[in-house]
């Protein structure tokens, strides 16, 4: 966790030294170009390399009845046996987490009355499946505002999710709901981890790295925004230059948002090699998109080589004659087969 | 590959989504410049209450602190990192230069998607008065 920690401070340091004493060519410049790239190579390999990968046996979860007897009644939404079944699934497992929202909790009670001692009692435990809406769709949010810096004239779609997203008109520049609910939402997550001791014993340096990574990246863009401001004009000639491929000079510019943008490059760099490819992974798992029809249809493991069948009645041609010689029982007599 | 038709769609809408701000200004300008911004002709002061660089970048927050100082704790007098003292008054003190809106604060509030609610309790200037 600490050494996680240690990583992500010392790439701010580093954008932050290296823009500081004249580098912001290479922090914000070369960086991001090699960084999403990278991310663009990295992502459709993963996905063709996936796409490659053969599915040895049909293991859809089953969150509920399989389809049976006519009376007996199928959880249609949670063990679908039709296309249209899989993808309504994976509509909701994508847009609504439906999965988390299962989440259960085991914990050991102390003093419980029907044992009349401790007892292990599970329940409903819904604050992952709420954080993580919140933190992806406010990740969303916050993208899709970026986009201001990347169009000009500036879509009016932009202009209104900005308008809702500071409808309580805090301060000025007005308070983002999204930015601080995003940094919170990430809060809980870290604290998931770092305070609750099964969670902790699982966890490594890849489910820590992306979580400060993403604290550093929403912390910068808040200190960016509301504390250490830089000339966000000046921002917006430096990022048009870069998306249409002419990067203009990155004079006058503070160093806090080279921090900024060495952040996320690094984000892009490490996404396609890390589990923040359960992206394009929820459409690739077996479990998610395969219909829950192992009763009905036969699944073939794809590396199974051809079979070489010898039928009964192959072997009765073979040995007719001398099966007849010997009296035993045929399919067909002699005579009949030589017709 | 198998399902090579889905992935292949999936990858496109991928490939498609991520690279927006490559391609969602294809209809805008491709040759994008600071606005240019007409300073005030006929200036009553010297020189602005505090630095360019620093009211390019600060001026949102200084702007609300003139407003909490003047309406919430009856303070009507700033004093500059300078020495200079300056009434808190967006319409006497600020707009007594800068009175041109739509040349010089809508110039690049339009183009960065900023929607000052200023506007809300003071009136809105009218093009160059």
């Amino acid at each position: 966790m600490f050494a996680s920690l240690l990583v992500v401070a010392i790439i701010g340091a580093i954008a932050w030294a290296g823009s500081a004493v004249g580098l912001g060519v290479l922090f914000g410049v070369v960086l991001p170009y090699v960084a999403v790239a990278a991310f663009f190579v990295g992502v459709i390999w993963r996905m063709v390399y996936w796409a490659k990968s053969p599915v040895p046996f049909a293991i859809p979860t089953t969150g509920g009845q399989e389809r049976s007897l006519d009376f007996i009644k199928q959880a249609k939404w949670d063990c679908p046996t039709t296309t249209f079944g899989v993808v309504r699934r994976m509509f909701l497992e994508v847009v609504f987490f439906r999965s988390l929202f299962r989440n259960t909790c085991a914990d050991v009670r102390e003093f419980d009355e029907v044992n009349n001692g401790p007892r292990t009692i599970y329940f409903s435990s819904k604050w992952l499946w709420v954080f993580s809406l919140l933190f992806h769709y406010c990740f969303l949010l916050v993208f899709i505002r970026h986009f201001r810096f990347f169009m000009d004239p500036v879509c009016p779609v932009i202009t209104w999710i900005e308008t809702i997203d500071g409808i309580m008109q805090v301060g000025a520049p007005r308070f983002f709901w999204t930015g601080g609910l995003l940094l919170c939402a990430l809060l809980f997550l870290l604290a998931r981890r770092a305070f609750n001791q099964r969670l902790r014993y699982i966890s490594l340096p890849n489910d820590y790295f992306p979580l400060f990574l993403l604290i550093g990246i929403v912390g910068t863009g808040i200190c960016l925004r509301y504390f250490d401001k830089t000339d966000i004009a000046q921002v917006k000639v430096f990022i048009m230059g870069l998306v249409h491929f002419a990067p203009v000079s990155a004079d006058g510019i503070n160093a806090l948002f080279f921090v900024h943008l060495t952040l996320v490059s690094v984000l892009l760099l490490y996404f396609p090699f890390s589990k923040l490819m359960h992206m394009a992974g929820i459409f690739f798992s077996p479990t998610r998109n395969l219909p829950c029809n192992t009763r009905e249809v036969r699944h073939v493991n794809p590396w199974n080589p051809p079979k070489q069948f010898y039928t009964y009645a192959e072997y009765e041609d073979a040995f007719r004659d001398a099966m007849a010689d010997a009296g035993l029982p045929l399919e067909k007599q002699p005579e009949k087969a030589a017709e | 590959m198998y399902n090579a038709k889905a992935v292949i769609v999936g990858i496109i809408i991928f490939a498609g989504i991520f690279s927006a701000p490559f391609w969602v200004n294809f209809n805008g300008t491709r040759d994008y410049k600071r606005p240019e911004l007409v300073l005030p002709k006929t200036p009553n002061e010297k020189a602005c209450i505090e630095s360019a660089e620093f009211m390019r970048a600060n001026h949102m927050t200084l702007l609300n602190e003139w407003r909490d100082q003047a309406l919430r704790n009856e303070n009507r007098v700033y004093v500059a990192s300078d020495g200079r003292k300056w009434t808190i008054s967006l319409q006497n003190t600020c707009m007594k230069c800068h009175d041109n809106y739509a040349e010089f604060c809508d110039k690049c509030h339009v183009t960065n998607n900023v929607d000052p609610y200023c506007w809300t309790c003071h009136i809105l200037p009218k093009g160059n008065k």
